[in-house]
């Protein structure tokens, strides 16, 4: 007698502990083991792009703090520079400085997020997570102390920043760099060469340097795959053709070595934090600009390395006080490309851990 | 009167039984006996019902220490009232059927789960004298009623019509028959040694504790109970991450709160049988009361089991699997083949095994147990795979001059 069996279809998401937002993925099973994958997205779509055209560039800045919301001050940077190479605007140094910095610390406090999520989503239950949460913590005060908002910070402006740091931000800045090194220390401590973490994610989600190439992703899941391509280097902005930092890079492109990218990534982090320490001027943080900003006609493409990727803002001016078009190339939605290459034929843990390797946030896939 | 007495003859049947059969007429002893069993397991499921309650104030609490952050704390001193009002919200919840649903099947299965978990009580040696029931197949009956709790499951399962509950339950099935096996190999061991099915003979057995004696027995009983009652790195069945709740996905209401009762017990019963296994159940200097001492082992099992839910991810459902056929069955059979072979070699004519025998042994087995465990790390484990160190690919250069 045989058995008969049938796949099974299932919708993961939108409201699933896993999805990270509201991310819905159609899934076929065959038991355990993923046959399709389907992902489904626009649940957290706002029309940001569209809502662009009729804000001026400088209230721009804030529909971009929600896009991605977990790195808001990256979204800034990024649209801010694109601004600034439209109108062709020179920003102060101190405020580069500035921007470098919080940027930085903005690329520790998303890979912290990533890497406790990837634990909890290994079923950890949520004490990494917290560890992680307990830094982010931290660096989000100091957001506070640098423009009064935590999560939609809304800091940089066309020509610079909001204001300058206040007198006590550089000692707390001074303790949170200091302290860093010891509790990432603490963290791979507690998972880094933890056995079941290892069976989980090693040779979990491959993605090879090729297939991420054709796939056009980037980011921390690049460099996993052994790709060393980062923007900071490749087409150095802001200062940092002046500063000491390396690019690591993964061999196999797992989910072991996107983790293992993400936490060197923070170390690197704070080497370039101390250097901007050391190295800021003092002077103006923000370039005199006009109450509205024209910019010329004429199109600007200007793109950062944020903590997911190159995240670039494309804008088209008519020489009007709003751009013409605003698109963003959101390395979140172009990560998910290799999404069934990576997913199907494995289990449905894995379907889990990969998935949340991926380091996605709907606000910025949905837009 | 000490504390140890004072507790034997409230929990004994037969000082109850004696009680109301003094107020009955002659020829209604059968009353006397229901009414003195009701009571007694009026008694025992109360406190177990309790205990359970400050079972889980506790975890959530420690949770909270190990996370960084307070736990409940903010009804009643430190929180104790927190399991009142949990379960005051569970029971004025809305109780829900699927359409779908088979709903005798739903109903049922957080009955058949929570039933067996209580009836396990009643076969622990508690103290000197006192039993519940003095079953001379103790171990025998823990280990075929606790295995009820796999239909329990996947009753949920089935009968919520959930997709994923049906996974839940079907990952429970397949992972609960799996580890029954090294759970029942491990306590053969003990049953070896103590030359009796009785659990207040193994207990009298233990002149020193058999965690010491036989480790590895121990070892495995630990993970094999730990994935009995599914929780973390075996937590298959609820798999909050992957699964949203597992097989309880459907329940909600008074159902709901069964099986979280059922649930946050069984770590107090498993506790309490591998305290009377591995670490000598009541015996401990008589300073203080053996209940008292069965107490104070169970909550530092307890709190061990805790610390491993805090602390380790989930393995993935064909690795549990690998774990318990690959890795602990070939372990507990080495553990009873060398325990047997110790036993023929050390008891004397009359079949017993004097302490410093239990010493010697011991030492062999630490030996053994340690070699174990890295033969097995070898062959099952990660760790023995290096990495190359990363050398960037050639397909991307950004260090490359641009023409």
């Amino acid at each position: 007698m045989t058995i008969r069996t049938e796949p099974v279809t299932i919708n993961l998401g939108p409201q699933h502990p896993s999805t990270h937002g509201v991310f819905r993925l159609r899934v076929t099973f065959d038991g355990e083991v993923v046959l399709d994958v389907e992902p489904v997205f626009g649940y957290l779509h706002r029309g940001s792009e569209k809502l662009a055209e009729s804000r001026t560039y400088v209230q721009i800045v804030t529909l971009t703090d929600r896009m991605d919301y977990i790195a808001s001050m990256s979204n800034n940077l990024a649209y801010v520079k694109a601004v600034e190479k439209l109108a062709d605007i020179e920003v102060p140094e101190r405020a580069q400085y500035i921007r470098v910095i919080s940027a930085e610390l903005q690329r520790i406090a998303s890979h912290m997020m990533a890497t406790g999520f990837l634990l909890n989503d290994l079923g950890a239950f949520a004490t990494p997570l917290m560890y992680c949460f307990r830094e982010r913590e931290r660096i989000l005060d100091l957001f506070e102390m640098l423009c009064g908002a935590r999560i939609t910070l809304s800091y940089m402006r066309p020509g610079g920043v909001l204001q300058d740091a206040p007198d006590d931000f550089w000692p707390a800045l001074d303790r949170i760099v200091e302290d860093l090194p010891a509790s990432l220390d603490e963290l791979e401590d507690l998972i880094t060469s933890n056995e079941i973490v290892l069976t989980r994610t090693r040779g979990v989600g491959m993605l090879t340097a090729e297939q991420a190439i054709d796939n056009s992703v980037n980011g921390p899941m690049l460099r996993a795959a052994g790709v060393q391509w980062d923007l900071r280097k490749a087409d150095p902005y802001e200062v940092y053709d002046r500063l000491e930092f390396d690019i690591p890079i993964g061999s196999d492109g797992d989910n072991f070595d996107r983790y293992t990218v993400r936490i060197q990534e923070m170390r690197e982090s704070v080497r370039i934090i101390k250097q901007c320490i050391e190295q800021i001027p003092d002077g103006p943080v923000r370039a005199a600009t006009p109450f509205f900003i024209r910019a010329p006609e004429g199109d600007a493409y200007a793109s950062v390395e944020g903590p997911k990727g190159e995240l670039g803002f494309y804008l088209v001016s008519d020489g009007g006080i709003s751009p013409y078009r605003c698109k963003v190339r959101a390395p979140s939605f172009i990560n998910l490309n290799p999404l069934r290459e990576m997913l199907i034929g494995g289990k449905m843990g894995d379907l889990i851990t990969t998935f949340g390797s991926i380091d996605i946030v709907l606000g910025e896939v949905d837009r | 009167m000490n504390i140890g007495e004072l507790f034997e003859g409230i929990i004994s049947f037969g000082s109850i039984y004696d009680f109301i059969d003094g107020f009955v007429p002659e020829g209604l002893d059968w009353l006397a006996f229901t009414v003195g069993a009701v009571i007694l397991a009026f008694i025992v499921i109360n406190v177990m019902i309790m205990s359970t309650a400050v079972y889980t104030w506790f975890e959530r609490r420690t949770l909270g220490r190990f996370q960084n952050r307070l736990g409940p704390n903010r009804w009643g001193p430190y929180g104790l009232l927190q399991p009142i009002a949990d379960l005051l919200k569970l029971i004025t919840k809305e109780d829900t059927t699927p359409d779908e649903a088979d709903r005798w099947v739903m109903l049922l299965a957080p009955i058949v789960l929570l039933v067996p978990t209580l009836v396990v009580v009643a076969v622990v040696p508690f103290g000197d004298n006192s039993f519940l029931g003095r079953l001379n197949i103790g171990i025998l009956f823990v280990l075929g009623v606790t295995s009820v709790n796999t239909i329990a499951i996947f009753m949920a399962g089935w009968g919520s019509a959930n997709k994923y509950a049906m996974l839940g339950a079907m990952r429970g099935v397949a992972m609960l028959v799996s580890y029954e096996v090294p759970m029942a190999l491990a306590v053969v061991g003990v049953l070896i040694l103590s030359g009796s099915l009785a659990m207040f003979d193994i207990v009298q057995s233990q002149s020193i504790p058999f965690l010491i004696v036989q480790p590895l027995g121990f070892l495995i009983f630990v993970a094999a109970a730990s994935a009995e009652m599914s929780r973390t790195p075996f937590d298959q069945i609820e798999a909050e991450s992957e699964l949203g709740s597992g097989y309880n996905t459907e329940y909600s209401g008074i159902k709901f709160a069964l099986l979280f009762l059922a649930e946050f017990m069984a770590p107090i019963i498993n506790s309490m049988i591998i305290v009377v296994l591995f670490l000598g159940g009541t015996n401990g200097p008589s300073i203080i009361p053996g209940q008292i001492w069965f107490i104070v082992k169970t909550f530092v099992v307890v709190f061990a089991l805790l610390w491993v839910r805090a602390t380790w991810p989930r393995l993935r459902v064909d690795q549990i699997m690998g774990f318990a056929w690959k890795g602990l069955f070939a372990l507990s059979l080495l553990n009873i083949f060398a325990i047997a072979i110790e036993v023929v070699i050390f008891q004397d004519d009359a079949g017993n095994i004097s302490t410093s025998s239990l010493w010697i042994m011991s030492a062999i087995n630490w030996v053994l147990t340690v070699v174990a465990i890295v033969v097995t790390a070898r062959v099952l484990g990660q760790n023995k795979l290096e990495r190359p160190a990363p050398t960037p690919s050639p397909l991307a250069n950004m260090y490359a001059e641009a023409d």
